[in-house]
């Protein structure tokens, strides 16, 4: 059974890029404990032999014939952008 | 103690698509910032990726160049993390099945011997945007034209051990995606990114050592220049009785210097699983036969043909079939002129030299290949000389039209009138009672004084051969 | 008239008994009185509305409508529709004017359908009670004080209180079906790949869903005929041609088979509800239906299985929502960082934290085999159990849900019970198969829904048996008191 302390909580939010306030990790990490708990009743099953099943459907993947179908729209997207300049999204720094 | 370098590449090839592997906008480089990247490009909510015909085709064509197994199913994952220049959160790549599996290519070494580098794996993968650090107060731009455009990621064995050998596997790489026609090879424009794991250990040890992934090596120099500087990072840390850290590094050319990567500081945690929006990748023997027709001739084989069929040694055929450019500008010029030899020489000679000089492809000279076959055809049927050849290539180089119009122009055709060869020869040796004199009393060297003084009463034009036997004849008396 | 089927509906448009514009302002006015008390739509789009019917009006005149032609509807504001604010009911997209269409709205206005708006849904669609949206709870008509489940909860309200006449929804878990039941109107959730997925906010890409959701399993039928189809944009999609879902409604259900799964009705279930279904059974066996008992041997674990793969599934698909192309973005980012953890902290609500978070955690290193592989195993035996039944029956039925519509706030801190109430919906979206809510009585004044499930694109049939069932009951016909 995986019980997750605050610390685990943290790491999550941060993997996960959720700024988390700090007053409700204890809640997250019962909550997420409970769900955790729930989750893990799958272990009543033996699945040795079973193969994972990643798509309802047996089906394979079709392809696109390689042909430019999109036009310019980036006025129309960059209407909705937080910030845009000469045509860019702009974010602080990206550090390399 | 003696250090042993290991080194494993990584190749980003940008596959020649039209489209972007999972959506219908344009891959042109170049375009304005942004104007070339659809809503699917910029994970837009609720837009679904599909796959690009072309982008599989150019993965198995690369996969039956270098002998591999092609995957009969392979499936597409998302690895997942955040970066400004990655607008799903997540980058679409194949994983723990990709479609390319075990390959080999074979490379030759400075001393002529060939090495075999086995090749791990290829995969799809789609290329994130750019960052441009331009100063934006103090901000960044993103340009997302170049997210999505098709990637295939090679990954070699760590089989190399220096690095020329290194940038000789890279560049037997590159001539490949582009005899293959999968991929433009610009290194400028970054179609073909090259990252490399190095890692030295004890000659004899067994174990691999740790290595750094050098990263953002845009030319074949840099990319030997930047092994060898991290070779010798490694080997000082290591002799100074420092440890060697797992880290991603950026190679700096302004200072020939690698450094760690910020942003890849923290361990990663991709969070790689299946894509739920992509079915398996499904490649049937038809698929494969179809590919298999539209291979061409290989460098390998191309290079053991021209051995064969136009007794080049090893070193000039290896040179000729560096490029399918150069291949087919050779085989031209052997066509037309009849001389395969002279055509290499030729190749390889002046033209390449003027290319070098002036930085440019074959592909652009400004004298094309048949005309360069028709001037070496006046050689070989005596019209002109080899060395009246340079100056009618100059010419031509020049834009003063093809060889025959040059040759014509400038009264450069070849004098094979014995009766005029003599009467120069005559001239010379009366004009030079002395030095007769010196070679009839054994001063062979003189041959070459009168070789020259006719040379330069004819301007150059006299038949050499000719000339000669005249020259020889009557010297003796 | 605004209790009307669309079959009637359309009858009437074709009459014209009424026009376009005169059924769709009647809506925007019922929707101007009543939904301040529901809260059903986040955005109502009046103006496009008219114009659409406007247009429906012009090609009924010429002669040239199709059955839908004219008449209005509700999006689940999960679907984008262009140049109209598409929220997901999420303070993050609270500003997205989205700017393309889903296929699911390209399909319904070609068909000539008006949208009279944008429904409110759980955060998206993580829920079951509606209550996680940026937007506010959805009271359930029937009864303002419960919820109207979720995540479609918008769309089953309105369609309930008579606000919009049909609407789509979306389902990942149950979130047709379950908001279907708890305000007693019909949801079908389709197979997998029978509606294009594309321009459909993603949630659990390999589980969502979209249908539609209506008064009767004929209106479904007509609905359906209209947003299914392959679409070669999905490449979940499957190329495979869509029957006329009306043209077999009426075939007789002499010689059904119709399985009922034992783990269905065991502890868990309200006694109530489980005679409510037990007499729709009955009222089948009139019908000429076989009963059959079967069994789904892993049903219980569905919800643990489906509370890895959905959160993990989730977890990357909103990764996208980062402050940088559309969206919410905090306010002054110190650095990059910055604006992602607090752009995706204050844009994201609690449920959809949570799922994230757990679906983070799933995936991560030392955990993926554990629990996400696991669950990959588990929902291929889930899947198996399904395919072995249908080699018995020819449906399978049982109650949609365990509990009729509870109070609005009594699940909200524990979010484990809140998943339980979908504990009958969820195997059905990892196996992939058709299921369907349809109206089957009353338990304290509030509705119960029968859950059925298909075989694979047996989605004709399952209407048809729907139809038969609405035929010989009228619990479908029945309206909430307080929105006659």
């Amino acid at each position: 059974m995986s019980d997750l302390k605050q610390t685990d909580i943290e790491k999550i939010a941060h993997l996960a890029r959720l700024a988390l306030d700090t007053n409700d990790i204890p809640v997250y990490a019962q909550n997420l404990t409970d769900i955790l708990h729930l989750v893990e009743q799958m272990s009543v099953v033996d699945t040795a032999n079973i193969e994972p099943l990643a798509h309802p459907l047996p089906m394979s993947q079709r392809l696109r014939p390689d042909v430019v179908t999109a036009n310019d729209e980036h006025a129309l997207f960059q209407g909705i952008a937080p910030q845009v300049e000469g045509g860019l999204y702009l974010v602080p720094k990206v550090i390399e | 103690m003696e250090w042993e370098t290991v080194i494993g590449l990584e190749i980003h090839a940008q596959l020649a698509t039209r489209s972007k592997i999972f959506s219908g906008a344009s891959t042109a480089y170049g375009a304005a910032p942004n104007t070339q990247a659809c809503n699917i490009d910029l994970a837009m909510p609720g837009v679904l990726p599909v796959l690009n015909d072309d982008a599989v085709r150019m993965a198995v064509k690369f996969g039956l160049s270098v002998g591999s197994a092609i995957a009969p199913r392979s499936v597409f994952a998302r690895k997942n993390y955040f970066y400004p220049d990655l607008p799903k959160g997540y980058q679409i790549s194949q994983y723990e099945l990709p479609v390319v599996q075990k390959g080999t290519l074979d490379i030759e070494l400075d001393d002529g011997e060939i090495k075999t580098i086995g090749i791990t794996r290829a995969h799809l993968e789609e290329d994130a945007g750019k960052s441009l650090h331009e100063d934006f107060h103090g901000m960044s731009g993103i340009d997302l034209n170049r997210a999505g455009t098709p990637l295939l990621e090679i990954v070699s064995e760590p089989d190399m051990r220096s690095a020329k050998e290194a940038v000789s596997y890279a560049k037997k790489i590159h001539a490949l995606v582009r005899y293959l026609e999968i991929c433009d090879g610009n290194m400028q424009e970054g179609s073909f990114r090259c990252d490399a794991n190095v890692s030295v250990r004890p000659k004899g040890e067994k174990k691999l050592g740790t290595r750094a992934e050098i990263k953002n090596v845009n030319s074949f120099r840099f990319l030997e220049r930047a092994i060898n500087f991290e070779v010798e990072r490694q080997i000082q840390i290591i002799e100074s009785g420092g440890t060697i850290k797992q880290e991603t590094r950026l190679y700096d050319a302004d200072k020939n210097e690698t450094r760690a990567m910020r942003s890849k500081e923290e361990a990663n945690d991709y969070r790689y699983f299946p894509d739920p929006d992509l079915l398996p990748l499904e490649i049937d023997e038809k698929f494969i036969a179809t590919v298999r027709l539209s291979m061409p001739e290989l460098p390998d084989e191309k290079k053991r043909r021209f051995i064969r069929d136009y007794q080049l040694s090893a070193y000039d055929a290896s040179v000729l079939t560096s490029t399918k450019e150069m291949a087919y500008y050779f085989e031209t010029v052997a066509r037309v002129s009849g001389s395969p030899k002279l055509a290499a020489n030729w190749t390889m000679g002046d033209l390449s030299a003027l290319l070098n000089k002036e930085n440019l492809d074959i592909a652009q000279s400004p004298v094309p290949a048949e005309q360069l076959g028709g001037l070496v055809l006046r050689i070989v049927d005596n019209t002109i000389s080899g060395k009246i050849a340079k100056t009618v290539f100059e010419a031509m180089w020049a834009g003063q039209g093809d060889a025959d119009a040059v040759i014509e122009k400038q009264g450069l055709k070849q004098v094979t009138d014995s009766g005029a060869i003599e009467q120069a020869i005559d001239a010379i040796i009366a004009a030079n009672p002395e030095q007769l004199a010196q070679y009839r009393s054994g001063k062979d060297k003189l041959f070459g004084f009168f070789v020259g003084q006719a040379m330069k009463a004819t301007q150059g034009k006299a038949n050499p051969a000719q000339l000669n036997d005249l020259l020889k004849k009557k010297l003796q008396g | 008239m605004l209790n009307h089927t669309l079959a009637q509906l359309s009858q009437e448009l074709q009459a014209k008994k009424i026009s376009s514009v005169e059924l769709t302002q009647a809506y925007l006015d019922r929707i101007t009185r009543l939904d301040p008390t529901l809260n059903c739509f986040v955005t109502v789009t009046a103006e496009r509305a008219l114009a659409q019917a406007r247009q429906a009006d012009a090609q009924r005149g010429a002669g040239r409508g199709g059955v839908l032609t004219g008449i209005p509807l509700a999006q689940k504001d999960i679907f984008c529709t262009q140049g109209v604010k598409t929220t997901c009911g999420s303070r993050m997209l609270d500003n997205f004017i989205a700017p393309y269409n889903a296929t699911v709205v390209e399909k319904l206005d070609a068909a000539g359908m008006v949208m009279l708006g944008k429904t409110n849904m759980d955060e998206f669609a993580m829920g079951s009670s509606n209550e996680t949206s940026y937007y506010g709870a959805v009271k359930n008509p029937w009864n303002t004080a419960k919820v109207p489940g979720g995540s479609s909860g918008g769309s089953a309200a309105a369609v309930a209180a008579g606000l919009a006449p049909a609407a789509t929804g979306t389902d990942t878990g149950g979130s047709i079906r379950q908001p279907a039941a708890l305000c007693g109107i019909t949801g079908i959730k389709p197979t997998y790949g029978r509606v294009s997925r594309y321009g459909m906010i993603a949630f659990a890409s390999s589980l969502d869903q979209g249908g539609p959701m209506t008064r009767t399993a004929a209106d479904a039928a007509l609905m359906l005929n209209a947003m299914a189809g392959f679409d070669e944009r999905d490449s979940t999609s499957v190329n495979r041609a869509v029957p006329d879902y009306t043209k077999t409604l009426n075939d007789s259900l002499k010689g059904l088979r119709i399985g009922l799964p034992k783990e269905y009705f065991s502890a868990g279930l309200d006694p109530k509800v489980a005679k409510a279904i037990h007499d729709a059974i009955a009222e089948y066996q009139k019908l000429g239906a076989e009963i059959k008992e079967i069994s789904l041997p892993n049903s219980q674990l569905a919800v643990p299985a489906y509370y890895v793969i959905a959160p993990a599934e989730c977890s990357s698909n909103l990764a996208r929502y980062d402050g940088v192309r559309y969206g919410y973005r905090c306010a002054n980012p110190r650095n990059l960082e910055d604006l992602y953890k607090r752009s995706r902290g204050e844009g994201f609500g609690a449920e959809v934290k949570r799922r994230i978070m757990i679906g983070t955690y799933v995936l991560s290193a030392g955990y993926y085999d554990a629990y996400y592989i696991k669950a990959q195993r588990v929902r291929r035996l889930m899947t198996q159990d399904f395919v072995a039944a249908f080699k018995e029956v020819d449906v399978i039925m049982g109650p949609t849900a365990p509990s009729v519509a509870f109070g609005i706030g009594e699940k909200t801190d524990d979010p484990v019970t809140m998943y339980l109430s979908d504990i009958y919906t969820i195997a059905v979206n990892l196996a992939g198969l058709p299921g369907m809510s349809l109206p089957a009585g009353f338990v304290d004044n509030l509705p119960v829904g029968l859950q059925m499930i298909g075989n694979y694109f047996d989605e004709a049939r399952m209407l048809n048996v729907a139809h038969k069932f609405q035929q010989a009951t009228d619990w479908h016909a029945r309206t909430p008191a307080a929105f006659k």
